[in-house]
Order: C-alpha cells, then structure tokens, then sequence
C-alpha cells in the first residue's frame, strides 16, 4: 500500500475558478486540471520568490515533494497553453491553512478567529493549548 | 454571545451528538442570560448541503461559537469565513448540561 498523502497547506485558495483561452481557432471543451497545491507552488516560487527549501516549508511538505508539486503545475500550464485548453483549479490534496489548536486540560480542539483577542481554550479557558500540525 | 451545542434530544439531559450538519437538535446556549433554547434541524435528512445549510443557520442566528464532533470541509470554510469559532470534542458520552457546565466556568 502506498503511503497517505501528506495535505499540502495552502494559504489562500486561487482568486479564480479557471482560465480559458480565448481567439483559438479550434475551441475545444478539453481542460487540465490544476490542484490548489500546484497553484500554491507556483506562487510561492515564482510571485514570492522563495527557494524551494522555504517554500516546502511553508507548506508543511518535503523539499523533493514541493519540487514534483512544482514541476507537475508548470507542466499542466504549459501543456494547457501549447495544445489550448481550459485551466480549471482543483481542490486537490490541500489543507487551507487554518489554525487549530488543542487543549492539554479537556482534550478538546478549536479555532480562533482573528475578532476573538482571548488565546485560550474555548471550553475551560485553559491556557494549557498548543497549535494543531497538519492532521485535522 | 450565543453558542451552538449539536443535540439529539431537545432536553438539557441529552447527549451531544458528534454530527454537525445531521444532529437532531441545536442547542443555543446564550452565555449572558444563562438560558438554552433548542431548535430543530429540518435538514436531517438533506441528501446533501446539510453540513452548508447548518453553517448558513449558525450565521443567521449570529451564533459565535460551535460545538460538535466533526464539521465538513464546506461546513469549516463557510464558518472560518464569518469567523465562528469551532469547537470539536471527541467524548461523546457528554451531556449538553454537562457541556453547559464546562463552558460556565
């Protein structure tokens, strides 16, 4: 059995729903699918300019992962682009990052929204929490 | 501020159940008047959306916090978008009273 696929954590879904080409000669309604993560990829290389290492970092994967990630999303786009079809984004493998935590005391897990100022469990009060990795 | 509690029963002395979209029964728990009021969910049985059209019932009632099981992945970004805080307890031989109690101290 091959091993679980780790989600990939993306900061920000992709604004839009897709891409389509326009003034082709032969409209084809064929599309290349392109996950969230490969998006993130791409942002992050080449609009942040991050190396890869950093890159693999922020979204919580391996250095090799994020560079097959990242060459899979560049040869979607080309291959959309040289044989004109439709880029639809894809939820994919993705994590939306989110933040939860945990509390020590009641085992219970939780967000904290950006209006609530307090840091601490939502049902004891408990200070006693730590931020949750990638597993919900 | 008001709280979601998911129920199957429309009692205090009910258990919690895990589900969010699929409970029986939401309990509002209003934390400034100490009282619980219990709504119906009419989307049970909803062959889909149920876990949607929850979060979209918590947003019209201006409830602040939830507490359930588990939540969807349509049901956490509709919720982490208005800012509702989600609560997931894994013991579920809770009670909403006792779940009340916890909050109150």
């Amino acid at each position: 059995m091959p091993r679980r696929r780790r989600l990939r954590k993306v900061i920000a879904p992709p604004g839009f729903k897709g891409y389509k080409p326009y003034g082709a000669n032969h409209s084809k309604n064929e599309f290349i699918e392109l996950l969230y993560e490969e998006y993130e990829a791409i942002k992050l290389s080449d609009y942040d300019f991050m190396n890869h290492e950093t890159a693999a970092k922020v979204m919580g994967i391996s250095r090799p992962t994020f560079a097959r990630i990242y060459e899979s999303a560049r040869r979607k786009i080309a291959k959309a682009m040289v044989e004109v079809k439709e880029i639809r984004t894809v939820y994919g493998n993705a994590l939306l990052d989110k933040n939860w935590y945990e509390c020590h005391v009641c085992n219970a897990r939780f967000t904290i929204p950006k209006t609530q100022n307090k840091h601490c469990c939502a049902i004891c009060s408990s200070i006693n929490i730590n931020l949750l990795k990638n597993d919900i | 501020m008001k709280t979601i509690i998911t129920s199957s029963g429309n009692i205090t002395t009910a258990v919690f159940d895990k589900r969010f979209g699929r409970a029986a029964w939401f309990c509002i728990y209003d934390d400034q008047t100490g009282e619980a009021e219990f709504i119906e969910n009419v989307n049970l049985n909803a062959s889909n959306g149920a876990g949607t059209k929850a979060a979209e019932k918590a947003i019209e009632l201006n409830v602040k916090k939830i507490i359930s099981g588990d939540f969807g992945p349509k049901a956490k970004e509709l919720l982490d978008k208005f800012e509702i805080q989600m609560v997931i307890l894994q013991d579920d031989n809770l009670t909403i009273e006792n779940i009340i109690n916890k909050l109150k101290n």
